[in-house]
């Protein structure tokens, strides 16, 4: 059999996609969120979850219809990543429920214990609160499942738990650039031959006030609450800083032989990837793009393509002011003049900035992409920035041959990391 | 293809202070741990030894934007550049690679202090957190409580501009983030890495998380396996990293070898009484053969139940010499994997031992095993 073994150009087993999974603001699973991202419909609304008065920012893509009853952080980063995957896993039919064949990597925000759980603690302390205080309410034991619950490592565990992934699951943050990296780590293991199939996945459930004003004390969030859906403008010249939004992407790969000899339908193909770190600054990316520029042309090279091969570019395109136009800039240097005719679209127009999870949900939408050869725009794309000159497929979707998409993401920390994804090799 | 990976540089620092020599003559001999009965009582912690910071963190202004968890990792990853003699590489910094196991960021124990103390009487709690939050917590805290950012100091301070990751999930973040580093290049994706963890036990935020389980130890000092009366972590701040390199690209730059990487292994066991010994056995057993006189570190918790279990499955190992990793300077969650391996590669490096044996079990979750033998 070994004459039907498919290598990659660098000689390694070619990863397939034979899963895909979303949620986020828009909806749950791929139809309701590929209808909404093609009609140009934002799911950026006013916050309800916890009070906003007194905030710069009153906004956000939160994620409203998963819970009747209040929530923390990681019970809704942890919702978002089941329903992903099990979406994602069951349009595989790799493997039998609770027992998947292959690792787990995910993406999971940080995660601290929160204020309403602070406070239950609080609530039996006599006088003025303080840790001291709190420890000694902690070692009663009655709060024994916050423990459990705001471990980094428990997301996964309980995912791992409930799709019964093999080995040692992978929780793991890179930023704003958390999702796509773990599409890397998979993709990375199953090159190794360590194993088959893994379950990547990217979540993000983690919008709650101090989430919220630490952003904005950095500046980082667009403060024009109103209309809500109009505040998400990547490119545009009006752009004043992203929305936070929540979701969860969740991919399955899989060794692209493993796939066909189980008779799979193959989704695509994560062909590349990419990622330089920055070493700039703790905030703010290279001035000059270097990293990104790299990041770029690292994946394509590690896909064995050249920047002509690719046709759309799934942006970063977060809305603040220094993004897109490093983006734009870096697009540049790496596309040259095909830069102005080269569609390349923000899904955060639509979703806002999903942090932790925004690589494997813009991988998700990007792969949605080739497969309708339809592309998202970007909404709220009125007053266009002259000074970075792009098709930035404004306000309507668009029908084009979309083979190979190269998708971006940047985040804090001067992480920078690029997927190139591609149709299945047998697509006509 | 399953290449050679080799350790070349080791950087360590905790509470017995700073570099192989200090550690690997803690392990030789019979030492007093360096613990802190009082500051955090009832429970004892092993402080840091305070760092001339300035020796690998050149500028105040970077030091300032850093907590101390940050800083003591940033101090430890410097000390593996310069042990590796890459610290002024300028090539292999773009090429290194960087995988950080670490937890969160350190809270303002006064502001929420008080924070919560009014959120009790507050008519309106929802606009009076809002308020105080915006008015009390200093921006720049929360660049210093990404999990990743540690990883990204690393790279600012010492202009290393191969990419990063951060893995998290407490004990076990140190395990895969050993285990990928060395399957990296083993496998021929990286030529050369830098792996690590840094822990800062003297916060009782983190204090406050393992308690909320009722996983520390209090009162005072007792040997991780002689816990059996009242059981649980002592937890020490600590950091450790290793430069991993590829044998060929050592030997090609004449480095020097501390050792021989042989095999990284981690598991998740489901926790019910006996798992953690018989996959830890099996670990073990997949190490392949272990000589007399080999050296057993172990990176147990201290915590009820699984410490004893992970000395049942240590018992597999008669001809090696057991020693805790917490008995010398305390559990450092996340980094305690890494620094019982970096503890091991001193040991080797200082010729104690032609060979060693890390083993470590999650307080909650995850086992882990690696071999290392001297090059």
């Amino acid at each position: 059999m070994s004459n039907t073994q498919h290598r990659d150009s660098k000689g390694r087993p070619i990863v397939a996609v034979t899963g895909l999974g979303i949620v986020t603001s828009l909806g749950q699973g791929k139809d309701a969120n590929w209808e909404a991202l093609t009609a140009g419909r934002s799911g950026i609304h006013a916050i309800e979850r916890f009070p906003t008065k007194g905030l710069r920012t009153t906004i956000g893509g939160t994620v409203d219809f998963l819970f009747d009853r209040p929530f923390s952080a990681p019970e809704l980063s942890e919702k978002l990543a089941m329903l992903a995957a099990e979406e994602a896993v069951a349009q595989s039919e790799l493997g039998q429920p609770g027992n998947f064949p292959g690792e787990l990597f995910m993406a999971v925000p940080p995660v601290e214990m929160e204020w309403p759980q602070k406070q239950e603690l609080a609530a039996s302390i006599d006088g003025d609160v303080d840790y001291d205080g709190l420890l000694r309410e902690a070692a009663t034991l009655k709060h024994k499942t916050k423990h459990e619950m705001f471990l980094f490592g428990t997301v996964a565990d309980h995912v791992a738990d409930a799709f019964g992934t093999k080995g040692s699951p992978i929780s793991l943050s890179t930023a704003c650039s958390s999702g796509a990296t773990a599409i890397q780590m998979g993709v990375e293991a199953i090159r190794r031959g360590d194993t088959q199939a893994a379950l990547c996945i990217g979540t993000d459930g983690s919008i709650h006030a101090e989430a919220l004003i630490r952003f904005s004390l950095l500046s980082a969030l667009s403060t024009q609450n109103d209309p809500p859906e109009a505040a998400a403008k990547p490119f545009s010249k009006n752009r004043d800083g992203f929305v936070m939004g929540e979701g969860a992407g969740a991919l399955v790969l899989e060794d692209y032989d493993h796939a066909l000899a189980r008779g799979a339908t193959i989704l695509g193909i994560v062909a590349g990837c990419g990622e330089r770190g920055d070493g700039f600054h703790r905030t703010r990316s290279s001035p000059d793009g270097k990293p990104a520029i790299l990041a770029m042309q690292d994946a394509l090279a590690d896909a064995g393509l050249a920047p002509d091969d690719v046709d759309y570019i799934n942006a970063h395109g977060t809305s603040t002011p220094e993004n897109d136009k490093m983006e734009a800039m870096s697009c540049a240097a790496v596309f040259g003049e095909r830069m102005a005719r080269l569609p390349m679209s923000s899904n955060k127009s639509m979703i806002g900035h999903t942090l932790t999870a925004a690589g494997a949900v813009e991988a998700v939408i990007s792969l949605l992409t080739i497969a309708h050869n339809r592309i998202p725009p970007t909404i709220n794309y009125t007053t266009p920035d002259p000074a970075i000159a792009l098709d930035v497929v404004p306000n309507v979707a668009r029908d084009a041959m979309v083979r190979t998409v190269i998708s971006n993401s940047f985040g804090f920390g001067g992480q920078n990391t690029s997927l190139v994804l591609t149709a299945e090799p047998a697509r006509a | 293809m399953q290449r050679d990976v080799v350790i070349t540089g080791i950087g360590i620092a905790s509470s017995l202070g700073e570099g192989i020599e200090t550690h690997a003559a803690a392990l030789a001999g019979p030492i007093a741990p360096v613990v802190d009965a009082t500051s955090f009582a009832p429970y004892p912690v092993h402080p840091l030894k305070p760092l001339e910071l300035d020796r690998q963190i050149p500028k105040k202004s970077d030091q300032r934007q850093m907590e101390p968890w940050q800083r003591l990792g940033v101090y430890a990853a410097g000390l593996a550049l310069d042990g590796a003699g890459i610290k002024d590489d300028v090539e292999t910094k773009s090429l290194l690679q960087v995988i950080v196991a670490a937890g969160g960021g350190e809270r303002d124990h006064a502001v929420d202090g008080a924070i919560l103390t009014g959120l009790r009487g507050a008519n309106a709690p929802g606009p009076f957190l809002n308020e105080r939050l915006m008015g009390d917590l200093r921006p720049t805290l929360f660049l210093a409580q990404l999990s990743n950012l540690l990883a990204g100091n690393i790279g600012i301070v010492h202009g290393i501009t191969g990419a990063s990751r951060t893995f998290m999930g407490e004990e076990q973040a140190g395990v895969d983030a050993v285990r990928t580093a060395h399957a990296r290049i083993a496998s021929g994706q990286a030529e050369i890495m830098l792996v690590g963890g840094s822990y800062n036990a003297e916060r009782r935020d983190m204090l406050l998380l393992l308690e909320l389980g009722g996983y520390l130890r209090k009162g005072d000092f007792a040997p991780v396996f002689e816990r059996e009366a009242a059981p649980g972590i002592i937890t020490g701040s600590a950091s450790a990293f290793l430069v991993l390199e590829s044998a060929d690209r050592a030997a090609a730059r004449r480095a020097v070898i501390h050792a021989r990487l042989g095999k990284v292994m981690a598991a998740r066991s489901k926790r019910t009484p006996g798992t953690v010994e018989s996959t830890l056995r099996k670990l073990i057993g997949e190490l392949g053969t272990v000589s007399p006189g080999a050296l057993a570190i172990s990176a147990a918790t201290g915590a009820a139940g699984i410490t004893a279990e992970e000395a049942a499955a240590l018992s597999a190992l008669p001809q090696a010499r057991r020693i805790a990793t917490g008995d010398l300077l305390g559990h450092a969650n996340e980094a305690a994997f890494p620094v019982s391996v970096a503890l091991a590669a001193a040991a080797l490096s200082a010729e104690q031992a032609q060979e060693a044996v890390v083993t470590g079990a999650g307080h909650w979750r995850g086992e882990g095993a690696a071999h290392l033998v001297k090059a």
